[in-house]
């Protein structure tokens, strides 16, 4: 990934930064200025909590270039608590341990190695959270 | 606006052609089409490409291949909708000789995928997904799918081996069909010690990467049948999209992109589901043919895995799918996939296909899709009495 490119998504990246929209309350992840639900501009900053759960996962055995030295590899769809899915790496887990349902949390790892400037790229991986039962915060 | 048909078909065989290049392979198919038709000149040429940019550093080509063709100065250039990129060329081919702007359209689909090695191809493929916050976190396109499937399987109760029939019936179509890359059978043994690639995915899930092009060639439906002997009529021609990346999906088990299309064909064919003889739909992974049995309304939510289990699929099945191969069997060189389908149509519904012939074929459907489901391009054709 480009070095501006990867300067672009850090909030996202190191901060799952997000929106939420004034007009009707949709949490957006990523964030990506009109709302996919009302279609209003949407710009207002929301830090996402980094809990979510698995609602799929996959593991890799054969990466895209870039990938190589993380492989094998499981990738996932999370559900964070706040309504958004996104897709990333698990990392902190056995593959044969992934259930689709089990709870996680968000840490930074290294997501991406190389690249053609050599820039290391970092961001959000999940990790099973600490304690398998954990309550929802009230909005 | 009027009826646009299709007067002319071509292909090549569909393999890894390392000596023939991109702008040879879209000649060949095209001299094909236009040969079948009839025709020497055309007004315009679409160009359906995905990846002639990253892998063979060559964009611009709609004037590439009308200079290379013989047809300098026609209207021609290249339209791109990752793996949907064939359909959706037809499409501006159609809406030019329907809305009257051309009277002979060329399109061509056509991809070169194995002059570089797996990896490259494979990061390649993932431009289709969200590259920001899909291919960036390592889902390749296989990945992406592998995730569909295994939520798939969880939330209806499949086992993985209940997938190969899809890739059974393919191969056993594919095996008839002289351009088809791979033409010999898969049981399900075989099936079940396939080489994984990205759980639940393994090799006889997925199509694979290859080599080919297919053209046809368009004109006013009502000057068909002085120019070819066995036209088609191009009864619905419609595109739906649908949110990129997996994640944004409103329910990720419904291709909606495939709903809004495939309701937007029938609307204008003026047919439903159990109007059509045969399906070529886009079975880049098996999970997507589920799923498009699913969307375009053969089968109710999670059922579309049971209509291949229940042997609904073979040519003489209810609902017959890839009848030459489909990407499975026959290939999947993304850019060109979507006219190989509406050549294979065209041939059913002309009687010539075989062994592999749908008896009294009179209104087939090819469904193209691009990345995982973001954009899907539908047309239905009808046999020209």
């Amino acid at each position: 990934m480009s070095i501006p490119r990867n300067w672009r998504l850090q909030q996202q990246r190191y901060r799952l930064i997000g929106e939420i929209c004034e007009k009707c309350g949709a949490r957006i992840f990523p964030p990506r200025d009109v709302c996919p639900e009302c279609e209003a501009p949407a710009k207002t900053p929301l830090a996402f909590s980094g809990r979510g759960e698995v609602y799929s996962y996959s593991t890799v055995y054969h990466p895209p270039q870039g990938f190589e030295e993380f492989a094998p590899y499981t990738v996932a769809l999370v559900q964070l608590e706040e309504g958004p899915m996104v897709t990333a790496q698990l990392t902190d887990v056995d593959a044969d341990r992934v259930r689709i349902g089990m709870p996680v949390e968000m840490v930074t790892r290294k997501v991406q190695t190389g690249g053609e400037e050599g820039a290391i790229v970092y961001g959000y991986k999940f990790r099973p959270t600490r304690f398998e039962h954990h309550s929802r915060q009230p909005d | 606006m009027r009826d646009v048909a299709i007067i002319g078909v071509g292909q090549t065989k569909v393999g890894e052609h390392w000596d023939i290049s991109l702008r040879h392979l879209a000649l060949e198919a095209l001299q094909a089409a236009m040969t079948d038709a009839g025709v020497a000149r055309a007004d315009a040429l679409y160009v359906g490409n995905m990846l002639s940019g990253a892998l063979d550093g060559q964009e611009h080509l709609g004037a590439l291949v009308a200079d290379f063709a013989g047809l300098r100065g026609i209207e021609a250039f290249k339209v791109e909708a990752a793996c949907g990129s064939g359909a959706a060329a037809l499409r501006m081919g159609y809406v030019a000789v329907a809305g009257e702007l051309a009277d002979i359209v060329v399109v061509v689909g056509v991809e070169k995928m194995t002059d570089k090695l797996g990896p490259e191809a494979t990061s390649a493929l993932a431009m289709a997904a969200d590259g920001d916050y899909e291919a960036a976190q390592g889902a390749s396109f296989v990945a992406l799918n592998a995730l569909l499937m295994q939520r798939y399987m969880y939330e209806y109760g499949y086992s993985h081996q209940d997938f190969a029939p899809f890739a059974v019936n393919a191969h056993k179509n594919g095996v008839n069909n002289p351009y088809a890359m791979f033409r010999f059978p898969v049981t399900t043994e075989r099936f079940a010690k396939a080489k994984m690639i990205c759980t639940p995915v393994n090799l006889l899930d997925s199509s694979p990467i290859c080599d080919g092009a297919a053209a046809v060639v368009l004109a006013p439906a009502d000057v068909a049948h002085a120019l070819s002997a066995a036209p088609v009529r191009v009864a619905a021609s419609a595109v739906g999209t649908d949110a990129l990346a997996v994640h944004d999906r409103r329910d990720p088990m419904v291709l909606d992109g495939a709903v809004v299309s495939t309701r937007r064909a029938y609307e204008q064919a003026g047919v439903g589901p159990q109007d059509i003889d045969l399906f070529e739909l886009h079975d880049a992974f098996s999970i997507m043919a589920a799923l498009s049995l699913e969307a375009a309304g053969f089968a109710d939510k999670g059922q579309g895995l049971r209509v291949a289990l229940d042997g609904e699929i073979g040519l003489e099945g209810r609902i017959p799918v890839t009848t030459m191969g489909g990407l499975k069997a026959r290939g999947h060189p993304v850019g060109a996939t979507g006219m190989y389908q509406v050549v294979e149509v065209v041939q059913q519904l002309r009687g010539l296909a075989g062994a592999n012939q749908v008896q009294d074929a009179r209104i087939g459907m090819a469904q193209n899709i691009g990345g995982s489901g973001a954009t899907v391009v539908t047309h239905i054709l009808e046999r020209m009495e």
